[in-house]
C-alpha cells in the first residue's frame, strides 16, 4: 500500500497531526501493529481461573475470546463466527462447556474448534453440507497465547519474538514483581475518550505532563517530578517505566521547583481525611509509583497501593475506551481490601489523579483535527535526537521511542530514523 | 405491597423533597449544599453495574464519611480539571422498602446529562440510586447512597458526583 508519512524530524521530535485522524491509518493500524509480529496484553490469568471461564477481550478492534478448557488449558481465538461473520459469544464474561453462535446455532468449544453445524448431513437424506466441507478449514483464527506469569499476552503471528524477548528486562521482572503472589480481581473500570488510541499511548509514555496536569499529584504530594524516580525504555524504545520512590523528596525541594508554575499551588489545601494519601509500603524496591508501559496499548500500574492493569482499546480513529482491572491478593487482610479499594478514589475515570486524562486526550484530539497540512506535534521536553533513558521524569522521549517502532511496523521509517 | 402501603406520608414527603434538592444542588452547582444532604458518617459509592452483577467490590468513588466527600468536592473546585459543562439530573419517583435499622430504604432511578458551554447535550449517564434514608426533625438525611451505574462505560471522565 502506497503509504507515506512526510516527517519533518527523523527522531520523531515532530509529529504530524493528521496521523492521529486519518482512517486509512487506522485500518492499516490494525492490520500491521494489532495483527501484527508483536504481543498484545489479553487479560489476568486470575480472570479465569476454573476450566470452562472465559473473557471477551480486543486486540486492536477484533473481538478475542480468552477461554479456559476442561483440561485447564488456556486458548485464545477470534470471536467471529465461520459461518456468517457474527458474534459468537456476546457476553463479557462467564463459564461454558461450549459456545454457541445464535444465528444458525454453529458450535464452539472452549479451545475455538467449530465442532458443530446443524442440519449438517440434512433432513431425512435431504440438503445438508457438501460431503467434503471441512469445519477445520473455516475454524476462528487462533492466536498464539503466552502466559507470562498470569498475564496474559496474544499475537496473530505466526512466529514472531518470544515474550520474554518482546517485554524486555524490566517488562519481565516487572511482570514478576507484581505477580509474585496470587492476586484476586477488584474489579473494573472503563472509560470512552474521543481521541485517537495513540493519543492516550503517548500519554502513558508522558511523564513530562504527570505533574502538571494531575494537579492532585502535586498538591498533596503523592507524586511530584521533584522525587527520585525516572523513566526507563527496553532496548528498542517501544515500552517504557515511570517510575518514583516513596518519600524521596521535602516540601521544600517541591515548593521551589514549582514556584512560578502557573496553576500550580502547593500548601494551599490540606484533605480533612488523610486515608487518600497513605501508603503501605508492599513492596521490597521501595517504589510507590511502578508503571510499565508495553507496546501498543497496555500498562500494569501501581500508584502507592492500587494496582491495575490498564488496556487501551482503539474504538474507531476518533475513540478509545481505556478498561482497567483493578487487582490486590489473595492473601490481602479484609482492612488491606478495603484501603485498596479507597485508593481506587485516586484513580479510573472518576480517579482524583486521573481524570483529567480523558479531557486532555480529548481537546488535543479535537482541536489537532483541523490543523493544516504540515502541522505537527512538538516533542522536545527531554532533548532531541538519540532514544535515552532519564533519571528524572521531565521528559517525553519515550514517546518519540513510540513513534519509532510505530513506524518501522507500519513500514515508514524516515531516512536515518532513530530506534 | 404492605411495605409500601405503611410508609408515612411525612416519609414519603421528606423523601420527595431530599431527592429534588439532591438533583437540583449537583445541577445547580451547589455541590457543599448537595454534600449537607448527608449525614457525617455517610457511605458514599458510586460503582458501574458490571461490577455489582460480578460480585466485585471495585468503586469508582468512594466516600466512606462526609469530610472525604468534602474533600473530593475541594479537590473538584481547585485542583482538577475536567470537562466544562452544564449537569442536569432528572430522578425517577422513589421506591420504598421500609425501614431496616432506623433508615428508611429508597431506590430511585437518575438519569444525568452533561451540556457543554456551547449548548450541545449529551446523554451522561443512567443508573440508579439505592440509599439508606435517616429521619432527623421530619427532615430525610442521607447515611448512604449507592449510585449503580448502568452506564459502566463513563463518557470522558467523571467529575461531578451523580
Amino acid at each position: 500500500m502506497g503509504f507515506q508519512v512526510d516527517w519533518e524530524r527523523s527522531d520523531y521530535s515532530r509529529i504530524p497531526h493528521w496521523l492521529y485522524h486519518d482512517e486509512a491509518v487506522y485500518r492499516l493500524e490494525m492490520e500491521r501493529i494489532f495483527r501484527g509480529p508483536l504481543w498484545h496484553y489479553l487479560c489476568l490469568e486470575a480472570e479465569v481461573p476454573n476450566p470452562g471461564d472465559f473473557r471477551t477481550t480486543w486486540v486492536g478492534d477484533t473481538s478475542v475470546v480468552v477461554s479456559r478448557d476442561r483440561g485447564g488449558d488456556l486458548h485464545a481465538w477470534v470471536n467471529r463466527c465461520s459461518h456468517r461473520g457474527a458474534t459468537i459469544v456476546r457476553k463479557v464474561q462467564g463459564n461454558a462447556t461450549d459456545h454457541v453462535c445464535i444465528y444458525h446455532r454453529w458450535c464452539y468449544s472452549p479451545n475455538g474448534d467449530l465442532t458443530g453445524i446443524p442440519f449438517r448431513r440434512g433432513l431425512k437424506g435431504e440438503g445438508g453440507m457438501p460431503a467434503d466441507f471441512s469445519p477445520a478449514s473455516v475454524a476462528p483464527s487462533k492466536l498464539r497465547l503466552a502466559n507470562f506469569h498470569g498475564v496474559l499476552f496474544g499475537t496473530f503471528a505466526e512466529t514472531c519474538e518470544s515474550i520474554e524477548d518482546f517485554l524486555g528486562e524490566f517488562g519481565t521482572s516487572m511482570i514478576r514483581r507484581f505477580m509474585h503472589k496470587p492476586i484476586r480481581i477488584l474489579g473494573y473500570s472503563r472509560q470512552l475518550i474521543h481521541g485517537n488510541w495513540k493519543l492516550y499511548a503517548e500519554n502513558l509514555r508522558d511523564t513530562y505532563h504527570a505533574s502538571l496536569l494531575h494537579e492532585f499529584f502535586v498538591t498533596y504530594g503523592v507524586d511530584r517530578a521533584t522525587q527520585r524516580g525516572g523513566v526507563k525504555m527496553d532496548a528498542r524504545h517501544r515500552h517504557n517505566m515511570n517510575h518514583a520512590y516513596a518519600a524521596s523528596d521535602t516540601q521544600e525541594e517541591a515548593r521551589a521547583a514549582y514556584a512560578g508554575t502557573a496553576g500550580v499551588e502547593l500548601d494551599r489545601m490540606r484533605l480533612r481525611d488523610q486515608k487518600l494519601l497513605q501508603y503501605i509500603p508492599e513492596f521490597e524496591d521501595g517504589m510507590n509509583l511502578a508503571a510499565p508501559t508495553f507496546f501498543p496499548s497496555s500498562i500494569i500500574i501501581q500508584i502507592n497501593n492500587t494496582l491495575g492493569t490498564r488496556h487501551i482499546r482503539p474504538k474507531g480513529v476518533d475513540q478509545l475506551e481505556v478498561f482497567q482491572t483493578l487487582f490486590g491478593y489473595e492473601d490481602d487482610t479484609p482492612e488491606m481490601t478495603r484501603h485498596r479499594l479507597v485508593l481506587a478514589n485516586l484513580v479510573g475515570p472518576a480517579g482524583l489523579v486521573s481524570m483529567e486524562d480523558g479531557e486532555a486526550i480529548e481537546i488535543a484530539h479535537r482541536t489537532s483535527a483541523s490543523a493544516p497540512a504540515g502541522s505537527s506535534s512538538v516533542v522536545e521536553m527531554g532533548g532531541r535526537g538519540p532514544l535515552r533513558d532519564l533519571a528524572h521524569r521531565v521528559t517525553e522521549t519515550p514517546i518519540r521511542g513510540f513513534w519509532s517502532y510505530w513506524s518501522e511496523l507500519m513500514g515508514v521509517e524516515p531516512e536515518g530514523g532513530v530506534r | 405491597m404492605s411495605v409500601t402501603a405503611a410508609i408515612p406520608q411525612e416519609v414519603r414527603n421528606a423523601v420527595a423533597d431530599l431527592l429534588a434538592e439532591y438533583g437540583m444542588a449537583l445541577d445547580q452547582d451547589r455541590l457543599e449544599d448537595w454534600a449537607s444532604l448527608f449525614t457525617d458518617d455517610c457511605d458514599y459509592r458510586v460503582i458501574s453495574r458490571e461490577n455489582e452483577e460480578q460480585n466485585l467490590p471495585n468503586v469508582m468513588i468512594w466516600c466512606d464519611n462526609r469530610a472525604m466527600l468534602l474533600d473530593r468536592i475541594e479537590s473538584y473546585r481547585h485542583v482538577n480539571e475536567y470537562n466544562l459543562h452544564w449537569d442536569r439530573h432528572v430522578i425517577g419517583l422513589p421506591r420504598h422498602f421500609g425501614q431496616v435499622d432506623g433508615l428508611w430504604q429508597v431506590e430511585a432511578s437518575y438519569s444525568a446529562f452533561q451540556t457543554d458551554l456551547e449548548g450541545a447535550t449529551r446523554l451522561f449517564s443512567v443508573g440508579r440510586y439505592r440509599m439508606g434514608l435517616l429521619m432527623v426533625s421530619g427532615i430525610a438525611r442521607i447515611r448512604s447512597a449507592v449510585v449503580v451505574a448502568d452506564t459502566g462505560l463513563i463518557p470522558t471522565l467523571l467529575a461531578t458526583p451523580l
